[in-house]
């Protein structure tokens, strides 16, 4: 044995607050959690499987995930736009634009679900002009999709944002210099480099969209086979008294999730190695 | 208070940093630490403090094991690379950090704090920067701010990370007289770490050269530049004209020139050293010597430098000759012009299974 | 998760060195036309959902909004939410300095395990959050009958609303931390140890000064979450009015009801809580760019 790992620490307190946090961990997040998948595993396989895919729950993921793909995919492009015209320009009220970015962050989920069907709703200030064209956002597929747009939005522009801020200037100098247009420019030299960030952006989005729950069931109508998303399935089984199709159901959310975790720290990972600098 | 090291062992994962080294630092000299980065010097300097464990051996400080001490119990100084001033404290309250956190019993009053530190802030020269920030000072106040912080303590010894490292050319210069000047003035046992060869030449009463974790050698400034030890010192002190051969009667068969001049005797295959200034210049072109072509002439100053292209059997090698400006021989160099190189003074040491010199 | 985008972040505006090179600007229209789109989407999807709520608030008037929040139903949500914040922000304090702490101070194995258990509860779904407090702790439960025995309940109760909120925020300290020490390095609680300092000291005196905003921002945003966390208290609340309800839930309530007036009153007071928290956020970038400039 090394006599390194005998001796106490320079600093102090390695023992104590090591300890303490696989305490706190293991009791309040890592327990709970495998009572999940302990739960579920006690489940007889064709009960597991019938609750898993049921017509409704098998609804329920092509709307959670799609729409969740959809909204980050939107929150990508409009996501960096802003970011862009946060780094990049001046206008005024630049400041409070760029506080209010974080809303969804803040802003608890009631209140946004609330907030966005009182907007698209057919009499809302968005919804009366939406309706007669023949677009219903509010309580159907189209209102989960804003209400994770809402939600996601954040994630892209705050991971883009300090990327763009870092670049080196001398990057877009060097690439004019040489004859590139404004374009090119962009396409070949800024793009590249801001990849890992929007795509660690878009992964953050979209993983957050897939769990919604509270900005999504006012807006959402839900409709079942339409719009009801995947925890809301696990509530109804359990307002239903259903615990073995609601846990097995929440096994099946948090396997995706931890599956979106292990992408985002590897994007994480490659943003961290491409620019050294931590995301 | 002396220092020593014993057969100390550190590494890494895989790497190696301090390889079963053994080190004896007699009290009251300023001893530098000398080598490439990557050679284990901070490593040593970290243990010596006991802010790194070694794997094995021992440090002993005034005869004693201190292996199983506390950094906080060694009394060590140590002096941070980039200098680790607290950046909420004022300069004052830096300086004072170390008496205040004294257990009650030996902790001085404030009034005794307050002499002691204006006392010590009065010795690095900078008594008027007590209530600036650390962010609010050029690198070399941060840098003896750093120094009279550790002094406050009463160390027993004073250990330096690259002390200079972070500075730029001229501070660094005068930073290094005034070192110099403290220590003569307060004879505390001190070790500073450093890749700059002419720092340690110039500060030090005592070098210490190392690679890849280990002494390559220990000796004055003047005994390391004049009788390196190794290749690797010669290499890494100063500019050396590097030569490959066999020890022969004559002197060095270098390919069909022989190198003569004081030779050490050495058998075999042999590299040797000549520093540019010991190279002579021999214009006849048929005359004994290694064959080079001059490639530039550049007087900088009373020095003239010439760069010389190897020839024949040492084609492809790159030569310097330093000479005096005022040298009559000067004026009849002219690049193009092929000559012999023949060494006054050669270092010659048994081929090394790696060329690891410069 | 979220971490990598809630951190503070201190910036300095180059926007208007950029705008005037050459090299690093676009055609007037194009800057006109990202500016147009960029802020358009801004507007529609994050301000008019903020504004909408205000709007709504008042819709019948002050009286009527006076009433909705004066209403005791209302009062204990209130009560109830403050319990939670009261609890769990404290503990999430604890446990992010205590985690932030061994993470960046020691060299251990399996430390970006770790880090990525500490960001679990972020890409855990709100719902699943409840769910498992009731696998373990309600009448079909682990600990269920033990509980029912006793005559303790966790489940549509208060604790279980408490255990959820501390779930849901576990990260976000601990989030804001790791970052910040991460980049401070451990030289001067080296240089603090060289000198004597022991134990507390060496985190009372050198690093708690260096991080207290940063501790602050984390304290904010946990907090506003806490007080704002709607799916995995859902779950596990029961929605008893006036004894399970927190704020959050009052406001689905009253919007199921239809009472919409009153719904966006209260929702209005989790907005103004919502636009508090930006602010210190704000202040706080702005307190921390004030320290770096002054570094530079």
């Amino acid at each position: 044995m090394s006599r390194a790992a005998t001796l106490p620490r320079v600093l102090p307190g390695f023992g104590l607050s090591l300890g303490y946090t696989l305490s706190y961990l293991s009791l309040i997040v890592l327990i709970p959690l495998s009572a999940v998948f302990i739960r579920a595993s006690e489940l007889p396989l064709d009960a597991f499987w019938h609750a898993v895919t049921a017509p409704r729950v098998l609804a329920s993921y092509r709307l959670s995930f799609g729409m969740a793909l959809l909204a980050a995919a939107i929150n990508t492009v409009f996501g960096l736009l802003l970011a862009w015209a946060l780094v990049r320009y001046r206008f005024p009220g630049k400041k409070l634009v760029d506080a209010l970015v974080d809303l969804p962050f803040a802003l608890p989920t009631a209140v946004a679900g609330i907030a966005l069907t009182a907007l698209y709703a057919g009499n809302g200030w968005l919804g009366q002009y939406l309706e007669p064209l023949g677009i219903k956002v509010a309580f159907g597929p189209l209102g989960v999709l804003v209400a994770l747009v809402f939600i996601g939005l954040p994630f892209v522009v705050r991971t883009v944002q300090p990327v763009l801020e870092d670049m080196e200037t001398e990057l877009e100098e060097a690439a004019t210099s040489l004859g590139a247009h404004r374009w090119q420019t962009f396409r070949h030299v800024i793009l590249p480099v801001l990849q890992p960030a929007l795509m660690t952006g878009f992964a953050l989005a979209f993983a957050r969209g897939v769990g919604e729950y509270g900005s999504v069931i006012f807006i959402a109508g839900n409709i079942p086979m339409v719009s009801e998303i995947t925890p809301l399935m696990i509530i109804s089984k359990l307002e239903q008294y259903d615990y073995a199709g609601a846990t097995a159901i929440a096994s099946v959310m948090l396997v995706a999730s931890f599956l979106l975790l292990l992408a985002i720290n590897g994007l994480q990972a490659w943003q961290a190695r491409r620019h050294g600098r931590s995301a | 208070m002396s220092i020593q090291v014993q057969n100390i062992q550190k590494a890494f994962g895989s790497f190696i940093a301090l390889d079963n080294l053994s080190l004896d630092f007699p009290a009251g000299e300023l001893v530098a630490l000398l080598g490439p980065s990557g050679c284990g010097k901070t490593t040593l300097l970290r243990v010596i403090a006991g802010l790194e464990q070694a794997d094995s051996g021992r440090v002993l400080l005034d005869g004693e094991d201190a292996s199983d001490t506390h950094v906080r119990e060694r009394q060590v100084g140590f002096v941070f690379q980039h200098y680790a001033l607290f950046r909420h404290m004022t300069v004052f309250d830096n300086v004072a950090f170390g008496l205040r956190m004294k257990p009650r019993g030996q902790r001085p009053s404030e009034a005794e704090i307050k002499r002691k530190v204006h006392e010590l802030l009065n010795l690095v020269q900078l008594d008027w920067l007590a209530d600036r920030f650390p962010a609010q000072l050029s690198g070399g106040q941060r840098q003896r701010i750093a120094l009279a912080r550790a002094l406050a303590v009463e160390p027993r010894v004073l250990l330096l990370d690259e002390p200079f490292g972070a500075l730029d050319a001229k501070v660094r210069k005068e930073l290094r007289r005034w070192l110099r000047r403290l220590h003569d003035e307060l004879h505390i046992t001190s070790i500073f770490v450093t890749h700059d060869q002419e720092e340690a030449l110039e500060v030090a009463d005592r070098v210490v050269l190392m690679n890849h974790g280990r002494v390559e050698q220990i000796g004055s400034p003047a005994d390391v530049y004049h009788q390196p030890a190794t290749p690797f010192v010669y290499g890494f002190l100063g500019a050396a004209n590097r030569f490959e051969g066999s020890s022969s009667a004559g002197g060095i068969a270098v390919g069909a020139s022989t190198l003569t001049g004081d030779a050490q005797p050495e058998h075999g295959k042999v590299v040797a050293f000549v520093r540019p200034h010991e190279l002579d210049i021999i214009l006849q072109p048929d005359a004994s010597g290694i064959p080079a072509r001059i490639s530039r002439v550049l007087t900088l100053g009373a020095l003239t430098r010439v760069e010389l292209e190897g020839q024949a059997d040492v084609a492809g090698q790159h030569f310097d000759v330093e000479l005096h400006a005022a040298n009559p021989l000067v004026a009849q160099l002219a690049a193009g012009q092929t000559v012999r190189l023949q060494p006054r003074q050669v270092r010659v040491f048994a081929q090394p299974d790696t060329a690891g010199a410069a | 998760m979220a971490g990598a985008v809630s951190s503070l972040s201190v910036q300095h505006d180059k926007a208007g060195l950029l705008e005037s090179r050459q090299a690093t600007r676009e055609a007037p229209w194009v800057k006109a036309a990202i500016l147009t789109v960029a802020l358009s989407f801004f507007a529609i999807f994050l301000l008019l959902p903020l504004v909408v709520v205000f709007v709504e608030a008042l819709a019948q008037g002050w009286e009527t909004y006076l009433t909705a929040l004066v209403e005791p139903d209302a009062l204990s949500a209130v009560k109830l939410t403050l319990l939670a914040a009261v609890i769990s922000v404290p503990l999430n304090l604890v446990f992010g300095v205590a985690a932030a702490w061994a993470i960046t101070r020691f060299d251990f194995r399996g430390k970006p395990l770790l880090i990525t258990l500490i960001d679990l509860p972020f890409s855990v779904s709100p719902v699943v959050a409840g769910l498992i407090y009731v696998l373990v702790f309600s009448s079909h439960g682990w600990f269920g009958p033990w509980l029912a025995e006793h005559d303790i309940k966790v489940i549509f109760a208060v604790p279980g609303i408490v255990l959820a909120t501390i779930f849901v925020t576990v990260p976000f300290v601990a989030r804001e931390l790791i970052p910040l020490l991460q980049a401070q390095g451990r030289e001067e609680e080296e240089a603090a140890v060289v000198l004597g300092a022991r134990g507390w000291q060496v985190f009372w005196y050198v690093t708690l000064p260096n991080v207290r905003w940063a501790l602050l921002y984390g304290v904010i945003l946990s907090n506003a979450r806490a007080m704002g966390e709607f799916g995995a208290v859902s779950v596990v609340s029961g929605h008893i009015r006036g004894e399970t309800n927190t704020l959050p839930l009052h406001v689905e309530i009253l919007y199921n009801e239809y009472n919409f007036a009153a719904a966006f009153a209260v929702a209005s007071l989790l907005a103004l809580l919502a636009l508090v928290t930006l602010a210190v956020k704000s202040w706080v970038e702005w307190r921390a760019s004030q320290t770096v400039a002054v570094e530079d």
